[in-house]
C-alpha cells in the first residue's frame, strides 16, 4: 500500500506541480510563455558561474579518495564501530555521504548489490543515503554562486547535521528492523 | 576556514597517495574530477533554465502567496527576521517544497535562487548571514518525505519492499534536520562579526 502511495507520488508530483501552476496562471491572466523565458535567462550565467567552485571542491574530493586516505580513515573507525555493535561496512558510505553525492549513491548501490537490498545492512545503507544531503556541494555551490568567502558555522552544522543522521538512522533501524 | 579544509584536503591526498604508492591515479583522479565538475555544471543548465522559468510563472501568477500561506508556520519558525512577502522568502520556500516532495532537480535552482535574493538584503557580501546559515543548515540535512532516489535505487537492486525504508529514512532527516536547527542557533552568537 505505502509502496503503491510513494512510487505513484514519485512518478506524478513533477507533471502535477506544472499543470496547477500553468492552469492557476492562465485563470490569473498571467503571459506564461514570456514569464517563463525572463525567468529562464538566469538559468545559464547561473550555472556557468558555479564551474570554478565545484572543480575546486571536486578535485580535492576526487584526490582524497584516490590517493587510499577514505580507506584509512575506515581503518582507524572501524574498532570504535564495532563496539557499539554497528555493521564496519557502512563505514564508506558514512565517509562518503557529506562529500560527494554521486560517490554516496555508488556505495549505497555496492551495498545493495552484495547484501541484498532487505538484509539489515542494506536498510541501514538506504536510511543513511535518504536521510541527509551532500554537505560539501551545497555549501561549496550554494555560497559560491553568491561569492560569500566567510561561511561562518554553516560547514560545523551541516557535518554535525550528518553525523546525527548517521546516529539517528543507526538506532531507528536497529529499532524497527531487528 | 575553507582555505584551510581545501589545502588539508589536497595535502592530505597528495601526502597519502605517495605513501600507498598511488600517485598516478591520484593525478588522474584530480583531472577526471576537474572534468566531471564542468560537466555537472554543464548538466544544470538545462533543469537550472527551466526551473527558474517555473519560479517566474509561479510569482507572477500568485499561486506563491498559497505556499508561504501554507508553509507559514515553518517559515515563522525558522525565518523570524523576513519579511514573509520578500522574493527571498518565496524561493526559500520553493526550495522547501521541492525538497518535501522530493521533486530532486527542482530544490537547487529555488535554492541557489533564495542564495542570490538573500545576498541582496545581506550587510556584509562577503560573509555569511544569519538566514542563509539557516536556510542551509536545513539544506544539507535534507529534510523530506518523499526519498525518491532511495526507494528507485532499491527497486532497481530488487527489493521485495522498496519503500520499508521511507518510515526509517523520515524519522532519521527529521532528527537531522532538528540537530541542524538546534545547532545553529546556538553556535550563530559565537561566530557573528564583532562591530
Amino acid at each position: 500500500m505505502l509502496q503503491l502511495i510513494v512510487q505513484t507520488a514519485a512518478a506524478w508530483v513533477i507533471p502535477v506541480f506544472i499543470f496547477i501552476t500553468l492552469v492557476y496562471a492562465v485563470i490569473k491572466k498571467v503571459d506564461v510563455f514570456d514569464s517563463f523565458v525572463e525567468g529562464a535567462k538566469e538559468g545559464f550565467t547561473t550555472s556557468i558561474s558555479l564551474i570554478p567552485y565545484l572543480v575546486a571542491m571536486l578535485t580535492a574530493i576526487g584526490l582524497l579518495r584516490a590517493s587510499g586516505a577514505l580507506d584509512l580513515l575506515t581503518k582507524i573507525l572501524l574498532p570504535v564501530l564495532t563496539t557499539f555493535n554497528i555493521p564496519g561496512e557502512i563505514i564508506p558510505l558514512a565517509i562518503m555521504r557529506p562529500l560527494s553525492g554521486s560517490g554516496a549513491l555508488g556505495i549505497t548501490a555496492e551495498i545493495l548489490n552484495s547484501f541484498g537490498p532487505d538484509s539489515f545492512i542494506g536498510r541501514l545503507a538506504s536510511t543513511m543515503q535518504g536521510s541527509t544531503d551532500t554537505t560539501f556541494f551545497i555549501l561549496t555551490v550554494y555560497f559560491g554562486s553568491v561569492g560569500i568567502r566567510r561561511t561562518r558555522h554553516a560547514l560545523a552544522v551541516g557535518l554535525l547535521a550528518d553525523l546525527a543522521a548517521f546516529i539517528a538512522s543507526v538506532i531507528i533501524c536497529s529499532l524497527v528492523f531487528h | 576556514m575553507i582555505n584551510l579544509i581545501w589545502f588539508a584536503m589536497i595535502i592530505i591526498g597528495l601526502v597519502v597517495s605517495a605513501a600507498t604508492g598511488r600517485v598516478e591515479a591520484a593525478t588522474d583522479a584530480l583531472f577526471s574530477s576537474a572534468q566531471q565538475a564542468v560537466s555537472v555544471a554543464f548538466s544544470m543548465i538545462s533543469v537550472m533554465t527551466f526551473w527558474l522559468g517555473m519560479m517566474k510563472i509561479i510569482e507572477r501568477s500568485g499561486l506563491i502567496k498559497w505556499i508561504v500561506k501554507l508553509l507559514r508556520p515553518l517559515s515563522l519558525l525558522l525565518f523570524p527576521r523576513l519579511p514573509r512577502n520578500h522574493p527571498a522568502m518565496h524561493a526559500i520556500l520553493m526550495n522547501m517544497s521541492a525538497n518535501l516532495l522530493g521533486m530532486g532537480n527542482a530544490a537547487t535552482p529555488f535554492g541557489l535562487k533564495a542564495m542570490q535574493e538573500l545576498q541582496k538584503i545581506n550587510d556584509d557580501p562577503s560573509t555569511a548571514s544569519d538566514e542563509m546559515c539557516t536556510f542551509l543548515a536545513v539544506n544539507t540535512s535534507a529534510l523530506t518525505l518523499i526519498p525518491t532516489t532511495v526507494v528507485a535505487l532499491r527497486a532497481a537492486s530488487g527489493s521485495l519492499y522498496p519503500t520499508e525504508i521511507v518510515g526509517t529514512t523520515i524519522i532519521a532527516t527529521f532528527c537531522a534536520t532538528a540537530a541542524a536547527v538546534v545547532l545553529d542557533r546556538v553556535l550563530r552568537s559565537f561566530t557573528q562579526k564583532r562591530r
